[in-house]
């Protein structure tokens, strides 16, 4: 499995928990990573029968290099603890934790994660928490959601509960929710954290779409969540490097092995001296240049 | 039906004569009458000289039945440009079948969806023998189950039309659906209500067979223009019929780009596969068949083409909507139309003169001094199943019965020298890659590559391909690994069970027998 911090996560891919055949093919669909969805795609009847699913298709299935994202059902919902209790042994990668409006919501998540992680051998701390910001309350609190956990590695925006609480309407430039968004990209970055962005609705307008990613780069979101597989390859063009960072993430990456063929601890660029975090972010580049198809020098 | 068989180059036991043809020769390899050494013989059968001044035109179609002198035992054929909306077969046997004929060669170029009626006049009696590409439906229930006497031959579009040339396989009446015609028997496909495109079948058809009958909706006056696809000289008779077939299912608009995205992503490994492999550049030619992948790596190839200013020598095959809008854009040069696809690509037949109406031996006859296929760089085909040493099926549906189409399949993978099999790796829960396919069709030494969502499988024959793939970071397979990892999803399925019956040949585009399909057990 890929570093968990610096790996790929340009498009996450919403699959509804209780669809069998875009189960099993979660790792065809060219998505970085999946996330399995038990919370809203599911209607009530159907809860049980989706976590079953996915847990086994977590627990038979080949992902390849995809990761895997499991959205549970929220703290308020009857569905949240059994959600843990049967998807935490099968080893997701991490939980997509939906209507987190305070620090204290990750910890409640938190803490039955950690007691499942022991109870079940698995490393303390290895499956990670996305926190879902869908309130006006959890914007106000993004920066100590941020902070709440180590357990947290990222957060993400629901546009369509936040619009619905702040009864506000959606529209296609999205104006209205770039306070929002922004709030989760810096409380994300603040904290170390990396920042997704929503989901853009119009499967069959790529134009759009196209536009909305351009946006969440530019606002500094990592990835952003796909609803249908047709999405992928336009979130994937939005997120690849510019020639411009290619060649920058080439040279860093350089002077760091260069660095570290002289065993020193120092890696100077251009007389200047870079620090780790730069070149963990050289590294993500270069992967994002080479799955862009762009072309990559070897280093 | 029991019968003397042998085990031929891959291993099949075929039989070593088969009622209809007589003494047949296993099949040896894809190319082993094609080294130069092959002696060939085409033959004529006699045919009546019409009285002069007579009038082709049929009072109705028993009477021209009647006067083409069909008898009980003879040989007739009908071509399948209509597709799913063909009416004419049902109704020549139906009138057959009033006439009191029986124990008839049914040879038509293929059966489709239209034809469960040819079930009905198999129980009749009118129909005792089966020659054909492709069968459906009921048909396919009605051989698998047994319910012919002699077995099914199957042919490819090439090795069918080659039967003809040598008369190994010989027509007494063909009866030719004509969406246009004229008083005496001009014909085309891309005029009327009931236009079809191409008729690429029709005019090799009505070349060889001893008696030609036009049956028409669409009678035009004398002369048939601009448009020609079989003249006149080679037609007997014109029977006028108030409908020739179901419109709707014979001018169906362009077919759509699959938005499926399992079928994108073979389309896009397909597209992938092509690329490295160096035969994309100015001056190829490529044929894709019918199927969502195949249909959808020509957006692929379109774009890239486009993008790469790459322009193309010619398409051949069954020509699509997708393929006649290619050619517009002058990404090629001419496309080679045995058969349309869709009724979209009429008009690009009837306006465009690089868009060529060829006859199936220019497509496909493997014997002739130069068929169209022999010469392709690239070509994307789909397939029922596949198997671990890259034969294809395309016949037998996942519960051993009949249920697809010879087609051009095996004789565009052995010309062609990228020969790409799409296919989905599991269809119902069912994998797609087998340890041996039910039915050979296309023996895997003429298939390059396997395409599935999950990866590349490439033939171990082609170094040089998977060395070119692996560079550029395609997903190639092992192809015994991937059948595991499909395995591993669907289980592997019960071995189908069949008595011993023969009730079907495969010959191969070569006339050499390729394999059998047997009796399914109820």
């Amino acid at each position: 499995m890929k570093d968990s911090i610096n790996r790929p996560r340009r498009s996450l891919l919403y699959i509804p928990g209780n669809n069998p055949g875009m189960l099993q093919n979660a790792s065809i669909y060219g998505a970085d990573g999946v996330l399995l969805d038990l919370e809203d795609s599911i209607s009530m009847y159907e809860k049980d029968a989706a976590r079953k699913l996915v847990k086994h298709a977590l627990m038979s299935l080949d992902f390849g290099d995809v990761e895997r994202v499991v959205r549970i059902n929220g703290a308020d919902t009857p569905f949240f603890k059994a959600d843990l209790e049967e998807i935490i042994p099968a080893r997701p990668d991490a939980i997509r934790l939906p209507k987190v409006d305070s620090a204290a919501d990750v910890l409640e998540a938190d803490k039955i994660i950690s007691g499942l992680e022991a109870k079940n051998g698995i490393k303390p701390g290895s499956i990670r928490i996305q926190a879902m910001l869908e309130t006006a309350r959890a914007i106000v609190n993004a920066a100590s959601i941020a902070a709440a956990s180590p357990r947290l590695i990222g957060l993400t925006l629901g546009g369509q509960d936040l619009a619905a609480d702040l009864g506000i309407k959606a529209t296609k430039s999205g104006l209205e929710m770039l306070y929002a968004k922004s709030a989760v990209v810096i409380a994300a970055k603040a904290y170390g954290l990396l920042a997704f962005d929503t989901v853009y609705t119009a499967i069959d307008d790529p134009e759009g779409l196209r536009e909305m990613c351009q946006l969440a780069v530019s606002l500094g979101f990592s990835g952003k969540a796909a609803i249908h597989p047709s999405q992928i390859k336009t979130i994937h063009e939005a997120f690849a490097p510019t020639e411009k960072e290619l060649k920058k993430a080439v040279k860093v990456k350089a002077a760091a092995e260069d660095a570290a063929r002289r065993h020193s601890g120092v890696v100077a660029v251009d007389g200047k001296m870079v620090d780790a975090p730069v070149v963990a972010q050289a590294e993500r580049t270069l992967e994002l240049a080479r799955l862009s198809g762009m072309e990559v020098p070897r280093l | 039906m029991k019968m003397d068989c042998v085990k031929n180059s891959i291993g099949r036991l075929v039989p070593r004569e088969v009622p209809g043809i007589g003494k047949v020769e296993p099949f040896s390899g894809a190319y082993a009458r094609l080294d130069g050494s092959y002696v060939w013989t085409a033959k004529r059968y006699p045919q009546h000289v019409p009285a002069l001044g007579g009038d082709k035109i049929a009072p109705s179609l028993k009477e021209a039945i009647v006067r083409s002198g069909l008898k009980d035992g003879m040989t007739i054929s009908f071509h399948h440009h209509l597709r799913n909306g063909d009416a004419v077969v049902g109704m020549v046997l139906g009138a057959i079948y009033e006439l009191g004929i029986r124990g008839l060669t049914l040879a038509p170029t293929s059966l489709g969806d239209a034809h469960d009626c040819v079930a009905d006049y198999i129980r009749k009696g009118v129909v005792s023998r089966l020659c054909t590409s492709g069968v459906r439906g009921e048909v396919g229930r009605a051989v698998s189950h047994g319910e012919l006497d002699t077995p099914v031959i199957i042919r490819s579009h090439g090795g069918r039309a080659r039967a003809i040339e040598e008369g190994s396989l010989h027509i007494d009446v063909a009866f030719l659906a004509a969406p246009a015609c004229d008083r005496l028997g001009n014909m085309c496909g891309c005029e009327g209500k009931s236009a079809c495109g191409s008729l690429g079948y029709a005019i090799h058809e009505a070349r060889y067979a001893s008696h030609v009958i036009a049956v028409t909706d669409n009678l035009v006056d004398y002369p048939l223009h601009p448009h020609i696809s079989v003249p006149q000289y080679l037609v007997d008779q014109v029977v006028v019929v108030d409908s020739i077939g179901d419109s709707s299912k014979i001018a169906t608009g362009a077919a759509r780009i699959t938005k499926d995205p399992v079928q994108l992503r073979i389309a896009e490994l397909a597209f992938g596969l092509i690329k490295e492999s160096g035969y994309l550049k100015n001056g190829y030619s490529l044929q894709t068949g019918g199927g969502g992948p195949s249909l959808a790596v020509n957006r692929y190839v379109e774009e890239y083409m486009e993008q790469n200013s790459i322009h193309g020598s010619y398409c051949i095959g069954g020509i699509s909507g997708y393929m006649a809008d290619m050619l517009k854009k002058g990404l090629f040069s001419a496309l080679f139309d045995v058969q349309s696809f869709d009724a979209s690509v009429t008009s690009s037949m009837r306006e465009n003169p690089n868009h060529i109406e060829v006859d199936v031996s220019d497509y496909a006859n493997p014997f002739n001094k130069g068929c169209l296929v022999n010469d392709l760089d690239v070509v994307v085909l789909a397939a029922l199943d596949v198997d671990t040493d890259f034969n294809v099926d395309v016949l037998s549906g996942q519960d051993g019965v009949l249920r697809g189409a010879s087609g051009g399949h095996c004789d565009t993978a052995a010309g062609a020298k990228l020969s790409i099999i799409a296919v989905p790796s599991m269809r119902t829960g069912v994998p797609s890659i087998h340890d041996h396919v039910q039915t050979v069709v296309t023996p895997g030494e003429t298939v390059d590559a396997i395409v599935t969502e999950r990866g590349i499988a490439i033939n171990p024959r082609r170094d040089d391909l998977i060395a070119r793939a692996r560079d550029a970071g395609l997903p190639v397979r092992d192809i015994h690994d991937l059948q595991k990892e499909i395995e591993n999803i669907t289980g592997k399925p019960d071995e189908l069970e069949f008595t011993d019956d023969i009730v079907g040949v495969v010959e191969y585009r070569d006339g050499t027998i390729i394999d059998t399909i047997r009796r399914v057990k109820n």
